[in-house]
């Protein structure tokens, strides 16, 4: 059996999913539907909408389900782009964390490309945070022409969790948004303490099902909807509700937010051995701001003298399921944009793999990638070696 | 064996990975992302490199039950090719570009790194057959389809790499493929074959020189030294051209006039009457065997062949181990300094060089 050790890419249905889905499934009724099967519906789904938003500190109204989320981080941004412009054309500057996921940087990249934005990137420091004095300096200078700031809660590759209270703190009013996908159920997340005007969660990279997600958006926000139809949810999004998944969902937040303390522990000090052992096996691997509090389970190593390609094929061959940055739409591995803010070469972000741990990683899992880590790496400078590059 | 198999999203190496499968080896597919931006080379379904191929190949690897990965051969590809062939054109020679990836990706890069990583060697669907002889020496023989046989564009391969290599179609027509692809279910069954140059999309290989070399009006002279018109930019002419001249100054007797030769140095056209264009030696360098050398010094009987489904010319030839000098039987018209010149002992392949001069 392999082993899964790419939890932050999406991590097993949590069993108690698992059963509550299965039986969602096997309803049947449309949420807006007034008869006696569609108000069943409709009271699951606000049942798990106010659970969630216990669990996440907001309000039931000011969660927005989705169908992922990328189209939360997309309905927040371009969102808010538009509803700020409209108000004032001249607020049309976006300012980013330079390691955002491609699910905020694509929809700013789009808005530069189709509707006059700017972009502005928060350069990242050395320990994988933001750099909050250069974010100070770029609000300073721009105040009035910001049309929001997005810092995502904990960075999807590194682990590494943002200051978002001082970025709130600093922005003093304009527009927040963090996305917390990676964050939300596996370190403690709180939108209201958090004071961000609107916050991205999912249900896939908790135990959940794929599919379903959700926007947090403060009371009296208008956004533009980027889907129109029925309007189902706040207006804002369009779409039959996904019942099923939105209850499971819940579950999905329940269980995290239960086991949250014991999970964090437990695979904290999975991921630290998993540490040890490659610094033993590998001597001259280099982890990328592992110091820095933040996600249990992410491990992001630079083997140096390795390429990507190579390493994925060989983990892959092992029985091992890692992760390599992004590829591009063709499937070509790109150097990681976040190892690069980080300040690492091209060559460094190409040699770099990302091993993420999950709630069924096991102690005898992490011992036989140590085990194997050093052949792995072998091999692959051998093929990099004869690549002469 | 372990073997890596080359898909490039097309239906010959779907098939190829899928009899290398049955033929008992261990097989993982890779597609070589050429370009590090894929849209960039070519759009449409006909060449290689782009999104629509690598996803192909994805499925094909799916369907035929083996891993998939993509390998980013970019800088290579345009270190190796492109840049190679833009240097061969602005010098005054006509390249063949598929060669060159031949020897410098397929069966190079790919050979080295697949077995730096383990792997015995590369599958491809390439038209051409490996037969071992009773010293157990490798020998590549044309492909048994005469349409398909792309022996001459392997004829790079020397006997290490062709060791690492496994040309599972050569016994077999393009027909009888499509057929067993779609009897396995590949949904590539039907995808046309590729043509032209797979980074020049456009086929408009001119119009691409020029973009990259300038164009640099220059005289058309004749063999005299008198100059017959202008053309714009000398490499985008090619020995034996009739056509596109646009000559000012017509012959005596209303003759058609052939390009004859390209001086990059001067940037000068020379043309002249197609039986100045008739040539029957060819000398060639960068001499490859694709076996055992031939006996040097004494004259062997053979076939010549200058282009990837040109004629088999008969010839007699001599070689030394860097070089070929090859005396054709009927004269030849036009040939241009920088094709592949590929020497055939009856169906096998000799080896091959690298046209360098003519008379």
């Amino acid at each position: 059996m392999a082993i899964y050790l790419d939890h932050a890419a999406t991590t097993p249905l949590h069993p108690r999913v698992q059963e509550i889905l299965s039986a969602e499934f096997s309803r049947t009724g449309n949420a807006s539907s007034l008869h006696t099967f569609g108000r069943e519906q409709r009271k699951r789904v606000e049942e798990a909408r106010e659970s969630i938003a216990a669990l996440a500190g907001a309000s039931p109204t000011e969660i927005v389900f989705t169908g992922s989320g990328t189209e939360a981080n997309n309905l927040a941004i371009k969102g808010f782009y538009w509803s700020q412009v409209k108000a004032d054309p001249g607020r049309n500057l976006i300012v980013i964390a330079a390691f955002e996921h491609h699910a905020i940087i694509e929809p700013v990249e789009w808005l530069v490309e189709h509707e006059g934005a700017e972009l502005a990137y928060i350069p990242i420091t050395a320990d994988g945070v933001i750099d909050l004095a250069a974010l100070r300096g770029i609000v300073e200078n721009n105040r009035d022409r910001i049309a929001l700031i997005a810092v995502m809660h904990a960075n999807n590759e590194l682990g590494t969790v943002q200051p978002i209270r001082d970025v709130v703190e600093i922005a003093a009013g304009i527009p927040v948004h963090t996305d917390a996908v990676q964050s939300f159920g596996k370190i403690p997340f709180n939108y209201s303490e958090l004071g961000v005007h609107s916050a991205t969660i999912s249900a896939h990279k908790i135990g959940g099902p794929l599919g379903v997600a959700a926007l947090i958006l403060e009371h009296g926000i208008d956004l533009t909807p980027l889907l129109h139809g029925g309007g189902q949810e706040r207006d804002l999004r369009s779409g039959t509700i996904n019942a099923p998944a939105i209850v499971a969902f819940a579950t999905a937040a329940q269980v995290s937010c239960a086991e949250q303390s014991e999970n964090f522990q437990r695979i904290r000090e999975l991921r630290d051995s998993l540490k040890t052992q490659i610094s033993s096996a590998v001597p001259d691997a280099r982890f990328n701001a592992a110091d820095t509090p933040g996600l249990p389970g992410i491990l992001n190593v630079t083997f140096p003298g390795t390429e990507t390609d190579s390493l994925l094929l060989l983990l892959d061959n092992a029985g091992i399921a890692a992760s390599t940055g992004s590829a591009c739409s063709a499937g070509v591995q790109q150097a990681s944009h976040v190892l690069i803010a980080l300040g690492l070469s091209e060559d460094e972000a190409r040699s770099s793999i990302r091993f993420s741990l999950g709630r069924t990683t096991t102690q005898a899992e992490i011992d036989e990638v140590g085990s194997k880590i050093a052949g792995v790496v072998a091999s692959a400078r051998a093929a990099y070696s004869v690549m002469g590059r | 064996m372990k073997v890596i198999a080359a898909m490039s999203g097309g239906v010959d190496s779907a098939v190829a990975a899928a009899r290398a499968v049955e033929a008992g080896h261990d097989v993982i597919g890779v597609h070589l992302a050429l370009s590090s931006n894929p849209q960039k080379y070519r759009s449409g379904a006909r060449g290689c490199c782009t999104i629509e191929d690598s996803h192909d190949a994805r499925r094909a690897a799916d369907v035929i039950g083996i891993p998939f990965y993509i390998w980013d051969m970019a800088e290579e590809f345009h270190d190796g090719v492109v840049e190679n062939f833009i240097a061969e054109y602005a010098e005054g020679r006509t390249p063949n570009p598929c060669l060159r990836c031949n020897e410098k990706i397929k069966f190079q890069a790919v050979l080295d790194r697949a077995s730096a990583l383990g792997y015995d060697a590369v599958v491809t669907g390439h038209y051409a057959q490996m037969k071992i002889d009773e010293q157990g020496r490798r020998l590549m023989y044309r492909a048994v389809d005469p349409l398909k046989d792309q022996s001459y564009v392997l004829a790079v391969l020397n006997e290490k790499q062709l060791a690492g290599a496994m040309f599972p179609l050569g016994d077999s027509h393009k027909v009888d493929i499509r057929k067993e692809a779609k009897a396995r279910g590949l949904y590539v069954a039907n995808k046309p074959d590729s043509h032209d140059i797979c980074f020049i999309p456009s086929g408009n290989n001119a119009g691409w020189l020029r973009d990259r070399l300038g164009s640099e009006n220059g005289p058309i002279v004749d063999q005299a030294g008198n100059v017959v018109g202008e053309h714009q930019g000398a490499y985008t002419y090619t020995i034996g051209q009739r056509r596109g001249l646009g000559l000012s100054v017509p012959t005596v007797d209303g003759s058609p006039r052939y390009v004859l030769k390209i001086e990059p140095m001067t940037n000068t056209v020379v043309v002249g009457a197609k039986e100045d264009l008739a040539i029957t030696t060819i000398v060639g360098e960068k001499a490859i065997w694709c076996g055992p050398m031939p006996t040097p010094e004494i004259a062997h009987r053979g076939f010549a062949q200058i282009r990837a489904h040109g004629a088999p010319l008969r010839c007699s030839y001599t070689v030394t181990p860097e070089t070929i000098r090859v005396i054709l039987d009927e004269p030849l018209l036009g040939l241009a300094r920088g094709q592949g010149l590929v020497i055939y002992d009856g169906e096998r392949v000799v080896g091959s060089a690298t046209v360098s001069q003519t008379e």
